[in-house]
Protein backbone atom coordinates (compact mmCIF):
# COMPACT_ATOMS: atom_id res chain seq x y z
CA UNK A 1 0.00 0.00 0.00
CA UNK A 2 1.68 3.33 -0.96
CA UNK A 3 2.47 5.48 1.59
CA UNK A 4 3.79 9.34 2.94
CA UNK A 5 6.38 8.89 5.68
CA UNK A 6 6.17 11.91 8.09
CA UNK A 7 8.48 12.50 10.79
CA UNK A 8 9.12 15.23 13.59
CA UNK A 9 11.91 16.04 15.36
CA UNK A 10 11.20 18.93 17.52
CA UNK A 11 8.35 19.02 20.00
CA UNK A 12 8.31 22.44 21.24
CA UNK A 13 11.20 25.08 21.07
CA UNK A 14 13.78 24.07 23.52
CA UNK A 15 14.21 20.50 22.07
CA UNK A 16 17.39 18.88 20.61
CA UNK A 17 18.56 21.00 17.63
CA UNK A 18 20.77 18.13 16.31
CA UNK A 19 17.68 16.10 16.03
CA UNK A 20 16.29 16.72 12.83
CA UNK A 21 19.60 16.10 10.96
CA UNK A 22 19.63 13.17 12.68
CA UNK A 23 16.20 12.06 11.98
CA UNK A 24 16.64 12.76 8.37
CA UNK A 25 20.24 10.70 8.82
CA UNK A 26 18.56 7.67 10.30
CA UNK A 27 15.48 7.70 7.65
CA UNK A 28 16.74 7.77 4.11
CA UNK A 29 13.11 7.30 2.97
CA UNK A 30 11.26 10.26 4.81
CA UNK A 31 9.18 12.39 2.47
CA UNK A 32 8.46 14.95 4.83
CA UNK A 33 9.85 16.82 8.26
CA UNK A 34 7.56 18.69 10.74
CA UNK A 35 9.35 20.79 13.21
CA UNK A 36 6.88 22.34 16.00
CA UNK A 37 8.29 25.52 17.72
CA UNK A 38 5.15 27.06 19.08
CA UNK A 39 3.76 26.24 22.88
CA UNK A 40 0.59 28.53 24.17
CA UNK A 41 2.89 31.69 25.19
CA UNK A 42 5.86 31.21 22.99
CA UNK A 43 4.10 34.28 20.46
CA UNK A 44 4.51 36.73 23.94
CA UNK A 45 8.46 35.83 23.80
CA UNK A 46 8.44 36.41 20.50
CA UNK A 47 6.90 39.49 20.36
CA UNK A 48 9.36 40.70 23.33
CA UNK A 49 12.06 40.08 20.97
CA UNK A 50 10.13 41.48 18.19
CA UNK A 51 10.17 45.23 20.43
CA UNK A 52 13.60 45.04 20.39
CA UNK A 53 14.47 43.79 16.69
CA UNK A 54 12.06 44.33 14.47
CA UNK A 55 13.88 41.91 11.71
CA UNK A 56 13.39 38.95 15.00
CA UNK A 57 10.08 37.49 16.21
CA UNK A 58 10.21 33.74 14.88
CA UNK A 59 11.96 30.84 16.09
CA UNK A 60 15.65 31.40 15.42
CA UNK A 61 16.90 28.11 16.00
CA UNK A 62 15.42 27.00 13.48
CA UNK A 63 17.82 28.85 11.02
CA UNK A 64 20.19 26.82 12.60
CA UNK A 65 18.65 23.73 12.14
CA UNK A 66 18.07 24.41 8.68
CA UNK A 67 21.86 25.35 8.17
CA UNK A 68 22.12 21.58 9.37
CA UNK A 69 19.58 20.64 6.58
CA UNK A 70 21.70 21.87 3.94
CA UNK A 71 23.91 19.28 3.43
CA UNK A 72 20.97 16.51 2.45
CA UNK A 73 19.24 19.11 -0.24
CA UNK A 74 22.69 19.54 -1.87
CA UNK A 75 22.63 16.19 -2.25
CA UNK A 76 20.01 15.82 -4.28
CA UNK A 77 17.78 14.72 -1.35
CA UNK A 78 13.65 15.69 -2.17
CA UNK A 79 12.80 16.40 1.64
CA UNK A 80 10.60 18.48 2.85
CA UNK A 81 10.00 20.22 5.78
CA UNK A 82 6.95 21.68 7.02
CA UNK A 83 7.32 24.40 10.62
CA UNK A 84 5.25 26.61 12.47
CA UNK A 85 8.56 28.40 13.74
CA UNK A 86 8.01 31.37 11.80
CA UNK A 87 6.16 32.74 14.81
CA UNK A 88 5.21 36.33 14.72
CA UNK A 89 7.34 36.71 11.22
CA UNK A 90 7.07 33.85 8.77
CA UNK A 91 8.56 36.22 6.30
CA UNK A 92 11.67 37.13 8.45
CA UNK A 93 12.15 33.73 9.16
CA UNK A 94 12.26 32.64 5.62
CA UNK A 95 14.37 35.25 4.77
CA UNK A 96 17.29 34.24 6.85
CA UNK A 97 16.69 30.48 5.65
CA UNK A 98 17.02 31.78 2.27
CA UNK A 99 20.69 33.61 2.90
CA UNK A 100 21.60 30.54 5.17
CA UNK A 101 20.62 27.92 2.47
CA UNK A 102 22.47 30.17 -0.42
CA UNK A 103 25.57 30.25 2.12
CA UNK A 104 25.67 26.48 1.62
CA UNK A 105 25.35 26.52 -1.66
CA UNK A 106 22.22 25.13 -1.95
CA UNK A 107 20.11 26.31 -5.24
CA UNK A 108 16.84 25.73 -7.01
CA UNK A 109 14.50 25.30 -3.49
CA UNK A 110 11.20 27.17 -3.29
CA UNK A 111 10.26 28.46 0.37
CA UNK A 112 6.60 28.75 0.84
CA UNK A 113 5.70 31.55 4.06
CA UNK A 114 2.56 31.30 5.65
CA UNK A 115 0.83 34.02 7.34
CA UNK A 116 -2.61 35.52 7.92
CA UNK A 117 -3.13 34.06 11.34
CA UNK A 118 -2.95 37.63 13.35
CA UNK A 119 -5.99 38.77 14.20
CA UNK A 120 -4.76 41.37 16.76
CA UNK A 121 -6.09 44.31 14.43
CA UNK A 122 -9.63 42.54 14.37
CA UNK A 123 -9.48 42.20 17.94
CA UNK A 124 -8.65 46.23 18.20
CA UNK A 125 -10.84 46.51 15.65
CA UNK A 126 -13.94 45.15 17.47
CA UNK A 127 -12.94 46.66 20.34
CA UNK A 128 -12.32 50.38 19.08
CA UNK A 129 -16.50 50.10 17.88
CA UNK A 130 -17.25 48.81 20.94
CA UNK A 131 -15.49 48.45 23.97
CA UNK A 132 -17.92 46.56 26.24
CA UNK A 133 -17.81 44.02 22.84
CA UNK A 134 -18.89 40.22 23.97
CA UNK A 135 -16.57 39.06 21.23
CA UNK A 136 -13.55 37.28 21.90
CA UNK A 137 -14.45 36.73 25.52
CA UNK A 138 -12.09 33.98 27.14
CA UNK A 139 -13.03 30.58 26.46
CA UNK A 140 -12.81 29.28 29.85
CA UNK A 141 -14.20 31.72 32.28
CA UNK A 142 -16.47 34.23 30.10
CA UNK A 143 -14.27 37.32 30.91
CA UNK A 144 -14.68 39.92 28.14
CA UNK A 145 -11.75 40.74 26.39
CA UNK A 146 -11.56 44.51 27.58
CA UNK A 147 -10.57 43.20 30.66
CA UNK A 148 -6.90 43.06 28.63
CA UNK A 149 -7.46 45.71 26.60
CA UNK A 150 -4.66 47.50 27.77
CA UNK A 151 -2.06 44.23 28.21
CA UNK A 152 -2.57 42.49 24.93
CA UNK A 153 0.44 41.32 23.17
CA UNK A 154 -0.52 39.15 20.26
CA UNK A 155 -3.41 37.53 19.02
CA UNK A 156 -3.31 34.46 16.57
CA UNK A 157 -5.35 31.91 15.63
CA UNK A 158 -4.70 28.39 14.85
CA UNK A 159 -5.23 27.91 10.76
CA UNK A 160 -5.73 24.68 9.74
CA UNK A 161 -3.52 23.06 6.74
CA UNK A 162 -5.01 24.37 4.11
CA UNK A 163 -2.33 27.33 3.14
CA UNK A 164 0.28 24.81 3.81
CA UNK A 165 -1.39 22.48 0.89
CA UNK A 166 -0.75 25.28 -1.33
CA UNK A 167 2.58 26.00 -0.39
CA UNK A 168 3.48 22.09 -0.90
CA UNK A 169 0.98 21.87 -4.69
CA UNK A 170 3.20 25.13 -5.54
CA UNK A 171 6.26 23.18 -5.16
CA UNK A 172 7.60 24.51 -1.74
CA UNK A 173 10.64 22.59 0.04
CA UNK A 174 10.43 24.37 2.93
CA UNK A 175 7.06 25.66 4.58
CA UNK A 176 7.51 27.70 7.17
CA UNK A 177 4.04 29.20 8.86
CA UNK A 178 3.60 31.12 12.28
CA UNK A 179 0.52 30.00 14.42
CA UNK A 180 -1.53 26.93 12.65
CA UNK A 181 -2.90 24.10 14.89
CA UNK A 182 -0.15 21.04 15.50
CA UNK A 183 -1.30 18.56 13.94
CA UNK A 184 -1.66 20.36 10.42
CA UNK A 185 1.58 20.37 10.21
CA UNK A 186 1.06 16.51 9.40
CA UNK A 187 -2.16 16.78 7.77
CA UNK A 188 -0.80 19.30 5.40
CA UNK A 189 1.28 16.71 3.17
CA UNK A 190 -0.86 14.04 3.23
CA UNK A 191 -3.63 16.05 1.71
CA UNK A 192 -1.25 17.46 -0.74
CA UNK A 193 0.08 14.32 -1.66
CA UNK A 194 -3.13 12.01 -1.93
CA UNK A 195 -5.38 14.78 -3.38
CA UNK A 196 -7.62 14.70 -1.28
CA UNK A 197 -10.90 17.05 -1.10
CA UNK A 198 -11.02 19.94 2.04
CA UNK A 199 -14.62 17.93 3.08
CA UNK A 200 -12.97 14.27 3.21
CA UNK A 201 -12.96 14.67 6.73
CA UNK A 202 -12.53 10.37 7.56
CA UNK A 203 -9.52 10.45 5.78
CA UNK A 204 -8.32 14.23 7.21
CA UNK A 205 -9.31 12.84 10.64
CA UNK A 206 -7.04 10.25 10.47
CA UNK A 207 -3.91 12.02 9.48
CA UNK A 208 -4.69 14.40 12.19
CA UNK A 209 -4.69 11.50 14.67
CA UNK A 210 -1.38 11.03 13.06
CA UNK A 211 -0.27 14.52 13.46
CA UNK A 212 -1.13 14.41 17.05
CA UNK A 213 0.93 11.16 17.91
CA UNK A 214 4.19 12.83 16.34
CA UNK A 215 3.54 16.39 17.42
CA UNK A 216 5.54 16.10 20.46
CA UNK A 217 8.31 14.33 19.39
CA UNK A 218 9.79 11.58 21.27
CA UNK A 219 6.48 11.89 23.93
CA UNK A 220 5.25 8.63 21.50
CA UNK A 221 9.00 6.79 20.95
CA UNK A 222 8.89 5.87 25.27
CA UNK A 223 9.43 9.68 26.64
CA UNK A 224 7.93 10.39 29.42
CA UNK A 225 6.00 6.61 29.44
CA UNK A 226 5.08 5.49 32.82
CA UNK A 227 7.28 2.73 32.48
CA UNK A 228 10.15 4.97 31.29
CA UNK A 229 12.80 3.33 33.41
CA UNK A 230 12.53 -0.67 31.83
CA UNK A 231 13.22 1.01 28.40
CA UNK A 232 16.23 1.77 27.11
CA UNK A 233 16.31 5.45 26.25
CA UNK A 234 19.79 6.16 25.42
CA UNK A 235 19.97 7.78 21.89
CA UNK A 236 16.03 7.35 21.65
CA UNK A 237 14.70 7.75 18.10
CA UNK A 238 12.25 10.44 16.73
CA UNK A 239 9.06 9.97 15.52
CA UNK A 240 7.82 8.68 11.95
CA UNK A 241 4.02 8.20 10.79
CA UNK A 242 3.70 6.17 7.81
CA UNK A 243 0.49 7.56 5.87
CA UNK A 244 -2.00 5.61 4.02
CA UNK A 245 -4.69 6.59 1.71
CA UNK A 246 -7.38 5.81 3.91
CA UNK A 247 -5.64 8.29 6.76
CA UNK A 248 -4.84 5.30 8.77
CA UNK A 249 -1.16 5.21 9.72
CA UNK A 250 1.65 3.41 11.47
CA UNK A 251 3.75 4.88 14.07
CA UNK A 252 7.55 4.16 14.07
CA UNK A 253 11.02 4.87 14.52
CA UNK A 254 14.36 4.75 12.47
CA UNK A 255 15.61 0.93 13.14
CA UNK A 256 18.82 1.04 15.96
CA UNK A 257 17.59 3.80 17.71
CA UNK A 258 16.22 3.81 21.72
CA UNK A 259 12.74 4.21 23.19
CA UNK A 260 10.20 1.83 22.07
CA UNK A 261 6.73 2.55 19.88
CA UNK A 262 4.40 0.15 21.37
CA UNK A 263 0.71 0.02 21.95
CA UNK A 264 1.22 1.59 25.95
CA UNK A 265 3.64 4.63 24.05
CA UNK A 266 1.00 4.97 21.79
CA UNK A 267 -2.07 4.71 23.81
CA UNK A 268 -0.33 6.66 26.38
CA UNK A 269 0.28 9.89 23.48
CA UNK A 270 -3.25 9.77 21.89
CA UNK A 271 -4.67 10.93 25.78
CA UNK A 272 -2.09 13.79 25.86
CA UNK A 273 -3.89 17.63 26.42
CA UNK A 274 -7.02 15.09 25.29
CA UNK A 275 -10.24 16.90 26.12
CA UNK A 276 -13.45 15.24 24.51
CA UNK A 277 -12.77 12.23 23.23
CA UNK A 278 -15.99 12.30 20.97
CA UNK A 279 -14.87 15.88 19.86
CA UNK A 280 -10.77 16.56 19.21
CA UNK A 281 -11.45 20.07 17.63
CA UNK A 282 -9.27 21.10 14.80
CA UNK A 283 -9.42 23.34 11.98
CA UNK A 284 -9.38 20.91 9.55
CA UNK A 285 -12.08 18.52 10.82
CA UNK A 286 -13.64 17.08 14.20
CA UNK A 287 -12.25 14.08 15.16
CA UNK A 288 -13.84 11.48 17.08
CA UNK A 289 -11.27 9.18 19.25
CA UNK A 290 -13.82 6.52 20.12
CA UNK A 291 -13.58 4.44 17.25
CA UNK A 292 -9.79 4.01 17.29
CA UNK A 293 -7.69 0.87 16.54
CA UNK A 294 -4.32 0.25 17.93
CA UNK A 295 -2.53 -2.79 17.12
CA UNK A 296 1.05 -3.40 17.78
CA UNK A 297 2.74 -5.15 14.98
CA UNK A 298 5.95 -5.68 16.86
CA UNK A 299 9.56 -4.10 15.71
CA UNK A 300 8.33 -0.51 17.27
CA UNK A 301 5.61 -0.38 14.20
CA UNK A 302 2.18 0.28 15.63
CA UNK A 303 -1.27 0.55 13.42
CA UNK A 304 -3.87 2.91 14.29
CA UNK A 305 -6.90 3.23 12.35
CA UNK A 306 -10.88 3.76 12.46
CA UNK A 307 -10.65 7.82 13.53
CA UNK A 308 -14.11 9.04 12.79
CA UNK A 309 -14.13 12.59 10.81
CA UNK A 310 -17.01 15.46 10.88
CA UNK A 311 -16.77 18.87 9.75
CA UNK A 312 -14.54 21.43 11.78
CA UNK A 313 -15.83 24.16 14.04
CA UNK A 314 -17.37 27.30 12.18
CA UNK A 315 -14.63 29.25 14.87
CA UNK A 316 -10.90 29.37 14.95
CA UNK A 317 -9.84 28.68 18.09
CA UNK A 318 -7.22 31.76 19.02
CA UNK A 319 -4.12 32.26 21.29
CA UNK A 320 -4.03 35.86 22.65
CA UNK A 321 -1.20 36.64 25.43
CA UNK A 322 -1.24 39.79 27.78
CA UNK A 323 0.89 41.03 29.66
CA UNK A 324 0.18 39.91 33.62
CA UNK A 325 2.93 40.60 36.30
CA UNK A 326 6.01 39.28 37.01
CA UNK A 327 7.15 36.26 39.50
CA UNK A 328 10.41 34.76 40.70
CA UNK A 329 11.21 31.53 42.69
CA UNK A 330 13.93 31.31 45.10
CA UNK A 331 14.71 27.50 46.28
CA UNK A 332 17.53 26.72 49.25
CA UNK A 333 17.75 23.29 50.17
CA UNK A 334 17.53 22.17 54.11
CA UNK A 335 19.22 19.61 55.60
CA UNK A 336 18.78 18.13 59.22
CA UNK A 337 16.36 16.60 61.65
CA UNK A 338 13.19 18.24 60.56
CA UNK A 339 14.05 19.79 57.38
CA UNK A 340 10.52 19.84 56.26
CA UNK A 341 8.91 21.95 59.43
CA UNK A 342 12.14 24.40 59.37
CA UNK A 343 11.79 24.68 55.38
CA UNK A 344 8.03 25.90 56.09
CA UNK A 345 9.29 28.24 58.88
CA UNK A 346 11.87 29.86 56.81
CA UNK A 347 8.33 30.54 53.91
CA UNK A 348 6.69 32.13 56.91
CA UNK A 349 9.82 34.41 57.87
CA UNK A 350 10.29 35.55 54.48
CA UNK A 351 6.26 36.75 53.86
CA UNK A 352 7.17 38.04 57.11
CA UNK A 353 10.22 40.58 56.38
CA UNK A 354 8.04 41.31 52.91
CA UNK A 355 5.32 42.43 54.64
CA UNK A 356 7.10 44.45 57.37
CA UNK A 357 8.88 46.14 54.29
CA UNK A 358 5.02 47.07 52.67
CA UNK A 359 6.27 44.44 50.20
CA UNK A 360 3.26 41.81 50.50
CA UNK A 361 3.18 40.12 46.60
CA UNK A 362 -0.22 39.52 45.58
CA UNK A 363 0.62 35.74 45.61
CA UNK A 364 3.11 33.50 47.43
CA UNK A 365 3.89 30.46 47.52
CA UNK A 366 5.41 27.67 49.61
CA UNK A 367 6.58 24.19 48.89
CA UNK A 368 9.21 22.00 50.62
CA UNK A 369 10.22 19.17 47.56
CA UNK A 370 10.71 16.15 48.74
CA UNK A 371 7.71 16.19 50.86
CA UNK A 372 4.80 15.88 48.49
CA UNK A 373 4.10 19.00 47.89
CA UNK A 374 4.51 18.86 43.94
CA UNK A 375 1.19 17.10 43.99
CA UNK A 376 -0.45 18.68 47.12
CA UNK A 377 1.26 15.86 49.23
CA UNK A 378 -2.09 13.84 47.79
CA UNK A 379 0.06 10.42 47.50
CA UNK A 380 2.47 11.05 50.25
CA UNK A 381 1.92 12.07 54.34
CA UNK A 382 4.63 11.04 56.16
CA UNK A 383 7.48 13.73 55.36
CA UNK A 384 8.51 14.06 59.47
CA UNK A 385 11.38 11.93 58.87
CA UNK A 386 12.65 13.51 55.81
CA UNK A 387 16.32 14.51 56.38
CA UNK A 388 16.40 16.98 53.68
CA UNK A 389 14.09 19.04 51.55
CA UNK A 390 14.45 21.69 48.93
CA UNK A 391 12.55 24.78 49.65
CA UNK A 392 10.68 26.50 46.60
CA UNK A 393 9.34 30.11 47.53
CA UNK A 394 7.62 31.63 44.12
CA UNK A 395 5.66 34.69 44.20
CA UNK A 396 3.84 36.61 41.35
CA UNK A 397 2.60 40.77 41.30
CA UNK A 398 1.51 43.03 38.91
CA UNK A 399 4.78 45.36 40.33
CA UNK A 400 8.20 44.63 39.24
CA UNK A 401 9.80 46.50 42.31
CA UNK A 402 7.47 44.07 44.49
CA UNK A 403 8.97 40.90 42.94
CA UNK A 404 12.97 42.10 43.08
CA UNK A 405 12.55 42.64 46.79
CA UNK A 406 11.20 39.33 47.44
CA UNK A 407 14.36 38.42 45.47
CA UNK A 408 17.03 39.82 47.66
CA UNK A 409 15.10 37.82 50.92
CA UNK A 410 16.13 34.83 49.88
CA UNK A 411 20.03 35.06 50.93
CA UNK A 412 19.59 36.28 54.91
CA UNK A 413 18.66 33.06 55.43
CA UNK A 414 21.95 31.55 54.48
CA UNK A 415 22.54 32.71 58.43
CA UNK A 416 19.45 33.17 60.07
CA UNK A 417 18.04 30.26 58.87
CA UNK A 418 18.61 26.63 60.28
CA UNK A 419 21.56 25.07 60.22
CA UNK A 420 22.20 23.00 57.22
CA UNK A 421 20.49 25.91 55.08
CA UNK A 422 22.90 25.38 51.61
CA UNK A 423 22.80 24.94 48.45
CA UNK A 424 22.72 29.16 47.61
CA UNK A 425 25.32 28.60 44.19
CA UNK A 426 22.99 30.35 41.87
CA UNK A 427 22.48 33.50 43.72
CA UNK A 428 19.75 35.65 43.72
CA UNK A 429 16.94 34.37 41.58
CA UNK A 430 16.14 36.25 38.05
CA UNK A 431 12.64 38.15 38.01
CA UNK A 432 10.97 36.99 34.98
CA UNK A 433 7.82 39.05 33.36
CA UNK A 434 4.63 37.16 33.24
CA UNK A 435 2.85 36.44 30.27
CA UNK A 436 -1.38 35.00 30.47
CA UNK A 437 -2.78 33.03 28.15
CA UNK A 438 -6.44 33.95 26.57
CA UNK A 439 -7.91 31.60 24.96
CA UNK A 440 -10.93 32.83 22.52
CA UNK A 441 -12.25 32.20 19.17
CA UNK A 442 -12.97 34.02 15.65
CA UNK A 443 -15.22 33.40 12.96
CA UNK A 444 -13.53 31.31 10.36
CA UNK A 445 -14.14 34.16 7.76
CA UNK A 446 -12.33 36.77 9.46
CA UNK A 447 -9.17 35.23 9.02
CA UNK A 448 -7.71 35.35 5.75
CA UNK A 449 -4.43 33.17 5.68
CA UNK A 450 -1.94 33.46 3.28
CA UNK A 451 0.67 31.88 1.00
CA UNK A 452 3.82 33.73 -0.60
CA UNK A 453 6.57 32.08 -2.09
CA UNK A 454 10.31 32.91 -2.42
CA UNK A 455 13.13 31.11 -4.22
CA UNK A 456 16.24 30.19 -2.90
CA UNK B 1 -11.43 -5.21 51.34
CA UNK B 2 -7.87 -4.95 49.96
CA UNK B 3 -6.38 -2.54 47.97
CA UNK B 4 -4.62 -2.06 45.17
CA UNK B 5 -2.45 0.52 43.54
CA UNK B 6 -3.95 1.94 40.66
CA UNK B 7 -0.16 1.95 39.14
CA UNK B 8 0.08 -2.13 39.29
CA UNK B 9 -3.21 -2.40 36.76
CA UNK B 10 -3.16 1.08 34.53
CA UNK B 11 -0.66 3.40 33.25
CA UNK B 12 -1.29 7.42 32.43
CA UNK B 13 -0.23 10.52 31.01
CA UNK B 14 -1.27 14.19 31.98
CA UNK B 15 -0.82 17.68 30.85
CA UNK B 16 -2.37 20.95 30.87
CA UNK B 17 -5.38 22.54 29.45
CA UNK B 18 -5.15 25.76 30.27
CA UNK B 19 -5.82 26.40 33.68
CA UNK B 20 -7.13 22.53 34.32
CA UNK B 21 -5.47 19.30 32.82
CA UNK B 22 -6.17 16.11 32.14
CA UNK B 23 -5.28 12.82 32.77
CA UNK B 24 -5.48 10.13 30.76
CA UNK B 25 -5.34 6.41 32.54
CA UNK B 26 -5.04 3.88 30.74
CA UNK B 27 -5.30 -0.04 31.70
CA UNK B 28 -2.73 -2.34 31.38
CA UNK B 29 -5.23 -5.51 30.40
CA UNK B 30 -8.94 -5.61 29.07
CA UNK B 31 -10.67 -6.64 32.52
CA UNK B 32 -8.41 -4.28 33.85
CA UNK B 33 -10.76 -1.54 31.99
CA UNK B 34 -13.70 -2.82 34.17
CA UNK B 35 -11.86 -2.02 37.25
CA UNK B 36 -11.33 1.51 36.13
CA UNK B 37 -14.54 2.04 34.97
CA UNK B 38 -16.29 0.85 38.05
CA UNK B 39 -14.21 2.06 40.95
CA UNK B 40 -12.24 5.10 39.33
CA UNK B 41 -15.30 7.72 39.82
CA UNK B 42 -15.09 11.07 39.14
CA UNK B 43 -16.02 11.59 43.37
CA UNK B 44 -12.95 9.74 44.04
CA UNK B 45 -10.47 11.58 41.90
CA UNK B 46 -11.97 14.16 42.73
CA UNK B 47 -11.21 13.86 46.72
CA UNK B 48 -7.95 12.27 45.97
CA UNK B 49 -6.95 15.57 44.11
CA UNK B 50 -8.91 17.80 46.64
CA UNK B 51 -5.74 19.77 47.89
CA UNK B 52 -4.82 21.40 44.90
CA UNK B 53 -8.21 22.40 43.93
CA UNK B 54 -9.17 20.28 41.18
CA UNK B 55 -12.57 22.23 40.29
CA UNK B 56 -15.71 20.24 39.29
CA UNK B 57 -14.08 16.82 37.79
CA UNK B 58 -15.21 15.31 34.71
CA UNK B 59 -14.69 11.93 33.26
CA UNK B 60 -14.63 10.56 29.30
CA UNK B 61 -14.77 6.54 28.76
CA UNK B 62 -12.83 5.29 25.66
CA UNK B 63 -13.91 1.38 25.73
CA UNK B 64 -11.73 1.29 22.62
CA UNK B 65 -8.52 2.19 24.23
CA UNK B 66 -9.25 0.74 27.29
CA UNK B 67 -8.39 4.28 28.96
CA UNK B 68 -10.49 6.66 31.37
CA UNK B 69 -9.70 10.36 30.47
CA UNK B 70 -10.15 12.38 33.17
CA UNK B 71 -10.07 16.90 33.09
CA UNK B 72 -9.57 18.49 36.16
CA UNK B 73 -10.92 22.11 35.00
CA UNK B 74 -8.93 24.21 37.72
CA UNK B 75 -6.34 22.21 39.25
CA UNK B 76 -3.10 24.39 37.96
CA UNK B 77 -3.90 27.53 40.17
CA UNK B 78 -3.73 29.69 36.78
CA UNK B 79 -2.40 26.99 34.31
CA UNK B 80 0.81 27.45 32.14
CA UNK B 81 2.34 30.87 33.12
CA UNK B 82 0.56 32.23 35.72
CA UNK B 83 0.70 29.13 38.04
CA UNK B 84 3.39 29.56 40.97
CA UNK B 85 3.85 25.82 41.54
CA UNK B 86 6.83 23.54 40.58
CA UNK B 87 4.19 21.58 38.78
CA UNK B 88 2.31 24.33 36.51
CA UNK B 89 1.54 22.25 33.84
CA UNK B 90 0.42 19.12 35.30
CA UNK B 91 3.29 16.91 33.86
CA UNK B 92 2.84 14.72 37.77
CA UNK B 93 -0.34 14.68 37.46
CA UNK B 94 -0.40 11.31 36.29
CA UNK B 95 2.55 9.92 38.23
CA UNK B 96 0.13 11.23 41.15
CA UNK B 97 -2.94 9.28 40.21
CA UNK B 98 -0.85 5.82 39.84
CA UNK B 99 -0.73 6.15 43.45
CA UNK B 100 -4.27 6.53 44.83
CA UNK B 101 -5.58 3.04 46.26
CA UNK B 102 -8.69 1.38 44.73
CA UNK B 103 -10.56 -1.23 47.30
CA UNK B 104 -11.93 -3.91 45.30
CA UNK B 105 -13.32 -6.62 46.24
CA UNK B 106 -11.07 -9.53 44.43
Amino acid sequence: METIRIGNASAFWGDSNDAPARLVEQAPDLDYLTLDYLAEVSMSILAKQRERDPAAGYARDFVGVVASLARFWKSGRKLRVVTNAGGLNPAGCAEACAQVLRNAGCRNLRIGIVGGDDVLPEIRAALGANSHTREFAHMESGSPIETIRESLVTANAYIGAAPMVDAIQKGADLIISGRVADPSLTVAPCVAHFGWKTDDFQRIAGSTVAGHLIECGTQVTGGISTDWLDLDIRNIGYPIVEVSADGSCIVTKPLGTGGRVSEQSVKEQLVYELGDPGRYLSPDATVSFLTLNVEDQGNDRVRVSGATGSPPPEQYKVSATYRAGYRAAGMLTIVGRDAVAKARRCGEMVLNRLRAAGSEPQRYQVECLGSGDAIGQVAQTDSAGLLETVLRISVFDPRKEIVERFTREIAPLVTSGPQGTTGYAEGRPPVREVFGYWPTLIPRAKVKPQVQLIEV
Amino acid sequence: MPAIRLGDIAYARSGDKGAGANIGVIAREPRGYEILKNHLTTDLVERYFAPLQPGKVIRYELPNLGALNFILPQILDGGGSVSLRTDAQGKALGQAILELRLEIET
